[in-house]
């Protein structure tokens, strides 16, 4: 009984730590200024869309970075289409559990944000962006496994 | 001997190296012809198309969701253009291996289905997409007759909404081109689907 009540109450608090809330920005600028705003904190950005099959693929690395890697903080930038934001984005977090913090961008001024995010950014996902005291590590690729991203993230931040 | 064989071959391997272009075309460069295989099993190059005013190549697929939101338009603007001597042509630079979806087969569906009037061209063996810098779909490459790039980027400024469009990016460029200016806005970016390349 004992044992069937802390199931129960694990299962209680571990729906209350998977229940997302999405913030919704219309702007990169409004996003950065509210969600990338602490100093001491090294951000890991990475922008993603359900649509995007590698994003996909790549999604379980970023979450496991954010759960192990205690110097960093994940954020998980959605680029998904807005009309798709409660039918498609909500019930894909939901599904597959994400605990990193996510945000909607649905800012369209491409000219203006993407050279923000990085001057050579093209515009393809996957892209990851580091943030640490004002240094900023951007790139266009993809990581085929944890550790490549992990290590990629520690060579950039130590 | 031994000595000058690794010398050669270090100067080869420099020289070649120093000539390929690794990060694509910029506005102002000539870009390369190709001879690709269409969903109508010909072959197609721009060379084909004497009299062509310029050349619309659009590197697009059949997967991506942002290339399908184009699809329409793509069809509109190469039925558009192909009268005032602008040859579109959609080229797939994805490795099929790595993207069912995009197979050639299935490029041929799709064309069938959407009713595409302009060649859909596979990049077999992705030998194309590199030399352009393409790096996602849709990416627009436009080039005139002399195969000078004049504009690289987005088709205008809303994928979602075709009727909501503020700037037709590729038509104002055409626009430029006919009238003998340079397009202003030269590039724009978008987001776009990675193009997926051969492990």
């Amino acid at each position: 009984m004992k044992y069937l009540y802390c199931t129960f109450l694990l299962l209680l608090f571990s729906n209350q730590i998977h229940a997302q809330k999405v913030v919704v920005y219309d702007s990169y600028s409004k996003l950065e200024t509210a969600v990338l705003n602490d100093k001491n904190t090294t951000y890991v950005v990475n922008f993603w869309a359900t649509w995007c099959a590698p994003c996909v693929k790549e999604l379980p690395y970023f979450e496991k970075l954010n759960a192990e890697n205690k110097s960093v903080k994940v954020v998980l930038v959605s680029l998904d289409f807005k009309n798709q934001f409660e039918s498609k984005l909500l019930p894909f977090l939901e599904r597959k559990a994400i605990e990193s913090e996510v945000v909607l961008l649905t800012d369209k001024s491409y000219n203006t944000w993407l050279p923000l995010v990085d001057k050579k950014w093209s515009g393809s996902i996957p892209a990851t962006l580091i943030i640490k005291n004002g240094k900023r590590v951007f790139a266009e690729r993809t990581f085929s496994t944890y550790d490549e991203l992990n290590e990629y993230v520690n060579k950039i931040i130590n | 001997m031994k000595i000058l064989y690794s010398l050669l071959f270090f100067v080869t391997t420099f020289l070649v190296s120093a000539v390929t272009p690794a990060k694509g075309y910029a506005p102002g460069d000539k870009a390369t012809d190709f001879k690709l295989k269409s969903v109508d099993g010909k072959m197609y190059s721009m060379a084909d198309y004497k009299d062509a005013k310029g050349f619309i190549v659009v590197f697009t697929c059949n997967h991506c969701p942002f290339a399908k939101k184009y699809e329409n338009r793509i069809n509109d603007l190469a039925k558009k253009y192909k009268t005032k001597g602008y040859i579109l042509l959609a080229i797939n630079p994805n490795d099929p291996t790595e993207q069912p979806e995009d197979s050639f087969d299935l490029m041929k569906v799709r064309a069938k289905e959407k009713g595409f009037v302009f060649p859909y061209l596979f990049d077999d063996g992705q030998k194309i997409y590199p030399q352009y810098g393409a790096t996602k779909t849709p990416h627009v490459f436009l080039l005139d007759k002399n195969k000078i790039v004049k504009y690289i980027g987005a088709i205008d400024d809303n994928v979602d909404d075709a009727n909501a469009v503020k700037e037709k990016y590729l038509e104002n460029a055409i626009a430029a081109l006919e009238s003998g200016k340079s397009p202003s806005p030269e590039t724009t970016k978008a987001i776009g689907c990675s193009i997926k390349m051969k492990r």
